[in-house]
């Protein structure tokens, strides 16, 4: 029986984003990813005695500058407290974070989920530092511990239990992903751990008011893995309520390959993070002045960009959606266009060539390996005729892989339309002459057989030819039949 | 006199004069060490041949003309939880038993820069918890004035050092009394400076939002001397001040006319031995004579203070001491099972147990249901306490009263008794709880030949009146007459021993 249909999903996040500072929160070392382990570290770093923590500025400014974008309060006066638990990547065994007084409070995300706007409201967001890593190798008896990551700059963003799907979800992520990245407050490089989420779900009957009771899943480190672990955990808990069971507050582990979560540990027996504040770091305060001044400095937010590009190219809202929620995307779109594509043209080219081949490569949009020009070059000499549209598109698949001038791999490979009747005109004749069954039907009406003839005669030109001309001497040589 | 018998300025004309050498000084405080330290346990680590390095680099950069300093050459201690650059810091525990920072402490660097020649590093009560020197790991430290009593603490190998002429002056470090108290015990001076003043980069953490650097030295110019070296901003602390720091020798003078003092009828009642609040009114006395406008205030809050202080002191503390869990340095247990195991084990094994003590009860007043009835409320009293000597700064501008009230006592007197010995720092704690500047000087002594302190506590950052008052009263009752006097008593305790 598939009573999913009577209950109610809520979800609340903790989205965790790494902020794209050059340098530490506490320490001017720096926040490259990668690195020999150790190597981007100080006494600081690593919670050496008698080292104290110097907050960065730039992190302050970055955290307002997201709260600005997510329609938050900004904190006039904001701290920082510590919120202590032993763990060895954890080199002062407390973590530097905001306990009851965040950077940025009461904001909100619009997402449109089937054509209707719906708000996603921001409870808080704070600024903290990251931990470091422990590495149990294979070939070592012991555990070793790699602090590179330890002071690494991090916002956390918490939301409301205000979407009710894994789609509200994904909508909602995708949205903040699109802003964080439009502000330059995190490049969001979820391979990289940039952004990862916890989640709170719980499932409620339709006609009751009041929440289910909670269940909460850590780190979580893709969207693919998000949303499948929200689509489990909320079948797991309609499950275990119809067949008469409870729901019980705890931390569940998400496992994505298996696709099933376990439980971690319960609340109940959860650590006492004994939260107070950080007297090395005397309280901020953040004057209106500055909060104006980063307002003014903030770039052109994704859902303005959305709807600039359907108002001033005409664009679709599907492709408009797609293409600025993706900050990379988008500024190539707008490179490409500024270099004389047209702008409807460039899009079908994005939407269509460009997404299939990043997804079928694996490539990382922000990873596009030729420049935006290369794509108005190609757009350019189709339009004026030079290529045919079946030769432009291995144009791009090779210009995707060399990362070569379109223009110089048509002249290198010779693709050129050809255009000439004297070339081909045999070819049309041959083409009648091997395939008598379709001209007898063209001859009985059957209109489609000549698309097939004409894609022959491609076929023979390897698609070089000009599809007018040959269309033209088609129906001159069927007629003279 | 004798060379170690010297102020700052002495030798340091000595020095200018050519009348001795940076590296003899520094020979002759070393072999001094070594003739005295069995007697009296000052020192856990004697910086011997660093400390000659720098002697001759120091002489040469003064003979080269690079260097103009009134520290350019004086011996100098630092307690041992103070970060000395390739040189043992072990907090007198045995979690740091073998651990070298690979950096100085802000105010060792910049006594570097001034040309002070390092001795070594001096002993203290473990993590600088306790007030008597007696919670070392490594040794007990004697009172030179008399060897059966405590020298104070936490900074006691500090003021025993400068009492007993094996440093000229040590840098110690406040959290609660520690420094006032070990001053007042073994007849130096003091100073907590304002909270801000001096940078914490390099002090090891026991409460950071108390913690303050200070020099105890044996006459209240050498004080002004060395905390005019070690004072001012630095990046590396955000709470250290940006403000300008007044050059404290000019407010050097015997001049107290129309300062107004107020001494707080809680700083002299019953609970204080006579002979200390005798010498509190003497110094009363003096300073009337002096032209000073003394007189009676009152601060109803006292009988808070110390649990205030001990509740927020303590959180702090068992968050700054969780970081020693034997992943990164220091000591770690031998056998353990998993790292949870690991972490617990070096705990236990490392820590004393007057730290763990502390740890625990810190650990107590943050948790989860405690937290609003202690450490909220701590807080609560903080900013009425901060207020009240706020106000009764408004009708004075020094607020005097003793150090400690009692002299030092008998070793083993308190050490199992963690509540009077934390009731000792009920005159200091003031000072800590509200960051204002406070200076302990002698003041005579007791029915014991124990020395007296006497606490003058300063407006925020207006060290510059507490050091007027101090030199004033040092230069009317004589400037030597207890380090002479004392040098006598040093010497029979060795002979005694
Ligand atoms: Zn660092």
């Amino acid at each position: 029986m598939n009573r999913e249909k009577d209950y109610e999903v809520v979800i609340g996040l903790e989205v965790h984003a790494e902020l794209a500072t050059s340098s530490k929160i506490f320490c001017s070392c720096s926040t490259e990813f990668g690195g020999l382990p150790n190597t981007h570290c100080c006494p600081g770093c690593i919670g050496m005695p008698g080292t104290l923590p110097v907050l960065n500025k730039n992190v302050v400014e970055f955290a307002i500058r997201a709260g600005l974008a997510t329609n938050c309060e900004i904190s006039g006066f904001t701290k920082m407290d510590r919120k202590n638990y032993f763990y060895p990547d954890l080199p002062r065994a407390y973590q530097i974070s905001q306990y009851d007084i965040p950077i940025c409070k009461d904001g909100f995300i619009e997402i449109e989920i089937n054509g209707v706007k719906k708000k996603i409201r921001i409870a808080r967001i704070h600024i903290e530092e990251d931990a470091g890593k422990l590495v149990h190798d294979q070939w070592s008896t012991g555990s070793l511990v790699d602090y590179n990551r330890s002071g690494v700059p991090l916002i956390e963003i918490v939301t409301y239990p205000d979407m009710n799907s894994a789609e509200e979800a994904r909508l909602f992520l995708e949205g903040l992903k699109a802003i964080l990245q439009y502000t330059g407050v995190s490049d969001c490089k979820m391979q990289e751990g940039s952004l990862r989420a916890d989640v709170n779900i719980s499932v409620k009957p339709k006609s009751q008011e009041e929440l289910g009771v909670r269940t909460e899943m850590k780190n979580l480190n893709s969207f693919r893995a998000i949303i499948r672990a929200i689509e489990a955990e909320s079948r797991r808990q309609i499950e275990e309520l119809e067949s008469g069971g409870k729901i019980y507050r705890e931390t569940r582990r998400w496992d994505d390959e298996k696709g099933v979560s376990f439980s971690m540990r319960s609340k109940e027996e959860a650590q006492d993070y004994r939260y107070f504040p950080e007297s090395d770091i005397p309280p901020v305060i953040i004057d209106s002045e500055w909060v104006e001044e980063i307002r003014k400095s903030l770039p052109e937010l994704p859902e303005t960009r959305k709807r600039r590009y359907m108002e001033e190219y005409g664009l679709p809202a599907y492709d408009a959606e797609i293409i600025t929620s993706s900050k990379a995307l988008s500024d190539f779109f707008e490179e490409t266009v500024k270099n004389g594509a047209n702008a409807k043209t460039a899009s079908n080219w994005i939407m269509g060539e460009l997404l299939r081949l990043l997804k079928e490569k694996g490539v990382e949009d922000d990873s596009i390996p030729f420049p935006p020009v290369h794509l108005a070059k190609l757009i350019d000499i189709i339009e004026k005729g030079i290529i045919t549209g079946t030769i432009a598109k291995k144009v791009f698949d090779n210009m995707f892989d060399s990362g070569k001038d379109p223009v110089a791999i048509v002249d290198e490979q010779g693709l050129k339309v050809v255009a000439d009747t004297g070339t081909l005109l045999p070819v049309v004749k041959k083409v009648i002459e091997n395939n008598p069954g379709s001209v007898a039907d063209y001859k009985a009406g059957k209109t489609k057989a000549l698309g097939f003839l004409m894609g022959q005669a491609m076929r023979e030109t390897k698609g070089k030819a000009d599809p007018k001309l040959i269309n033209q001497l088609f129906i001159e040589e069927l007629e003279k039949l | 006199m004798e060379l170690h018998e010297l102020s700052i300025s002495q030798l340091g004309s000595l020095i200018k004069n050519k009348e001795v050498s940076i590296p003899k000084l520094t020979r002759y405080m070393l072999d001094r060490i070594e003739k005295l330290d069995s007697a009296y346990g000052c020192y856990i680590t004697v910086a011997e041949e660093k400390a000659m390095e720098q002697a001759a680099d120091v002489q040469a950069r003064l003979d080269g003309g690079n260097l103009d300093s009134p520290l350019a050459g004086i011996p100098m201690a630092v307690k041992d939880n103070i970060c000395t650059k390739g040189i043992l810091t072990t907090c007198a525990s045995r979690m740091l038993y073998n651990f070298i920072p690979p950096y100085d402490a802000h105010v060792v660097g910049k006594l570097y820069e001034n040309g002070a020649i390092l001795l070594g590093k001096v002993n203290m009560d473990e993590f600088a918890m306790g007030s008597s020197t007696e919670s070392s790991y490594f040794k007990k430290t004697f009172n030179p004035l008399d060897t059966e009593r405590v020298p104070g603490g936490s900074s006691g190998g500090a003021a025993a050092a400068v009492a007993s002429g094996e440093a000229i002056y040590c840098l110690g470090s406040y959290t609660g009394g520690s420094i006032r108290q070990p001053a007042a015990f073994c007849g130096c001076v003091g100073i907590k400076p304002t909270y801000g003043l001096v940078s914490r980069f390099g002090l090891v953490a026991y409460a950071s939002s108390f913690d303050q650097v200070g020099p105890l030295t044996r006459t209240v110019s050498d004080c002004a001397m060395v905390l005019g070296a070690i004072a001012g901003h630095d990046p590396m602390d955000a709470t250290s001040t940006r403000k300008r720091i007044p050059d404290y020798t000019k407010a050097l003078v015997q001049d107290v006319r129309g300062l107004r003092i107020g001494i707080p009828g809680e700083f002299v009642d019953d609970s204080v031995d006579e002979d200390i609040r005798n010498a509190v009114f003497k110094a009363i006395q003096v300073f009337s004579e002096q032209g000073a406008e003394c007189k009676e205030i009152s601060i109803p809050v006292m009988e808070y203070v110390v649990p205030t202080y001990y509740i927020i002191a303590l959180a702090e503390a068992s968050s700054n001491l969780a970081r020693y869990d034997g992943v990164k340095y220091g000591y770690r247990t031998s056998e353990y099972k998993d790292l949870i195991d690991m972490c617990k084990r070096t705990r236990s094994e490392g820590f004393g147990t007057e730290v763990k003590r502390r740890i625990l009860l810190g650990t107590y007043v943050l948790s989860s249901g405690y937290f609003d009835a202690y450490y909220k409320k701590a807080l609560k009293a903080r900013t009425i306490i901060s207020r009240e000597f706020g106000r009764a700064f408004e009708e004075c501008d020094i607020i005097m009263g003793p150090v400690a009230p009692t002299t030092a006592y008998k070793i083993g007197e308190k050490i199992n008794d963690p509540l009077k010995m934390y009731m000792e720092d009920i005159f200091t704690v003031p000072a800590n709880i509200t960051g204002l500047p406070a200076l302990a000087i002698p003041a005579g002594i007791d029915r014991n030949n124990m020395p007296i302190g006497l606490q003058l506590i300063g407006k925020r950052f207006d060290e510059s009146t507490i050091f007027r008052a101090g030199y004033t009263f040092e230069q009317t009752i004589g400037s030597n007459w207890t380090s002479s006097r004392m040098n006598n008593q040093v010497n029979n305790q060795v002979k005694n021993k």
